[in-house]
């Protein structure tokens, strides 16, 4: 009998708790890896530094209450097919590609240059982000205030690359290159950890900022 | 006395001189002949050159992610395969030049061909001067010359469909082949397994097709 009502005390309990928040789940995509290396950034190949500022910016997101999925923790080669299957099985609300250039300045965002298509309940796997294009769009715009607001310079563009198209989330390929623009005092290398830094920072703010716009679960 | 067997002997071998030595003068007159025939035939004129018109060039800048028109005049061939294939050899060109703004090394070799096919209609026809694939056949020098980097390979392939587009209207979609073959990215970013539009919003957005 005191068992019985225990239970039902713990039941309105749990009744009474205040519902969950719902989770937030940013897909982190260091690019490259394995055998693949990526471009020759001098002092380290493409997939180490992207591995590393992954490392950053999870530690950064998750302090704020993010749930980040990565699509690789260690230098590990990793098939464009299966960082959609990752991202993809996440449900997540932003999916981002990581990259590192030695050519151009700034921060270059892209979202994939598929048309944008109405959403349906079977997606074709190649062009899966057809459907999502315009919220990728929406989440490029807001990662590109937040790292003007930060004064890192920004270019914009689409491209075909191969893993983002497949992806059912709104993602956006974030390539990180020397800041050289002509208002900085000095440029920053890739290297400089106040430069990395301010990007991170930038990019988390961007991310907070989105989790007060987006629709729960993920969905457009 | 000679034997009669030796005199017959030398009779055969002196007619069997006189009828090689006939052969070998007819051989030479035909030497001769054939060596007049073939002067006659060789070419009098000087060779063609095509004439110089203007092209437009989208030139890519990695400084501000663009890519801009630049008028150029210079000789173009008549057949359409050939223009599109010396238009984009002047593009990579300006790309191997020493201060270039987008640099890629290879220059205009790196353009081994261009191929321009007809794209059929939804009925499976292809209507004479309609919309045509130009499948870009580079050369594995220049794809394993080309810097990688998300936007430096974007750019590249932008102004590679941009220039198509300026200067053949005709063509709608482009295909690339590395040494003849399917590859899967440019340098290890832009996906080269898709067809590129290259009609002016298609382009403005880097609108492909899987």
């Amino acid at each position: 009998m005191a068992t019985v009502a225990a239970l039902a005390a713990s039941a309105a309990t749990f009744a009474q708790a205040p519902p969950a928040a719902p989770r937030f789940v940013v897909v982190l995509d260091p690019a490259h890896g394995g055998d693949d290396a990526g471009a020759n950034l001098g002092s380290q190949p493409e997939k180490a530094y992207t591995l590393a500022f992954g490392v950053r910016l999870r530690s950064l997101l998750a302090a704020r209450g993010f749930t980040v999925v990565t699509t690789r923790e260690s230098d590990d080669s990793v098939e464009p097919d299966h960082r959609a299957e990752i991202a993809d099985h996440a449900n997540a609300q932003a999916c981002l590609s990581l990259h590192a250039a030695e050519s151009g300045s700034g921060v270059h965002l892209f979202v994939s240059s598929l048309a944008p298509a109405q959403d349906a309940h079977f997606l074709a796997w190649k062009t899966a982000q057809a459907s999502w294009i315009l919220r990728s769009l929406s989440l490029a715009g807001v990662v590109n205030s937040a790292l003007s607001h930060a004064t890192v310079p920004v270019t914009l563009g689409r491209t075909a690359l191969p893993g983002i198209d497949s992806m059912t989330c709104p993602a956006v390929a974030i390539e990180i290159a020397p800041d050289r623009s002509p208002d900085a005092s000095e440029s920053a290398g890739l290297d400089d950890p106040d430069y990395q830094a301010r990007v991170a920072d930038a990019l988390a703010a961007a991310l907070v900022e989105w989790r007060s716009q987006a629709p729960p679960g993920g969905q457009q | 006395m000679i034997p009669r067997h030796q005199t017959v002997l030398f009779i055969v071998l002196l007619a069997a001189s006189a009828i090689m030595g006939v052969l070998l003068w007819n051989q030479l007159r035909r030497s001769h002949d054939r060596l007049l025939h073939g002067e006659d035939s060789a070419p009098t004129q000087a060779p063609q050159v095509a004439a110089a018109e203007q092209a437009t060039l989208m030139v890519a800048n990695d400084a501000d992610n663009t890519v801009q028109p630049r008028l150029l005049t210079l000789p173009l061939p008549q057949n359409p395969e050939a223009r599109a294939r010396a238009i984009l050899g002047k593009l990579l060109d300006l790309y191997a030049a020493p201060i270039a703004t987008h640099s890629v090394p290879g220059g205009a070799s790196s353009i081994a061909q261009v191929f321009l096919l007809p794209i059929a209609n939804s009925k499976g026809s292809a209507p004479p001067n309609g919309p045509e694939l130009a499948v870009v056949n580079l050369t594995s020098s220049f794809v394993t010359g080309h810097p990688s980097g998300l936007e430096t390979e974007s750019l590249t392939v932008l102004s590679i469909c941009s220039t198509l587009d300026a200067n053949l209207p005709q063509v709608k979609e482009v295909r690339f082949l590395v040494d003849g073959q399917p590859r899967a990215t440019l340098a290890g970013h832009a996906d080269l397994t898709r067809t590129y539009l290259t009609n002016e919003d298609a382009v403005a957005a880097g609108g492909s097709r899987p």
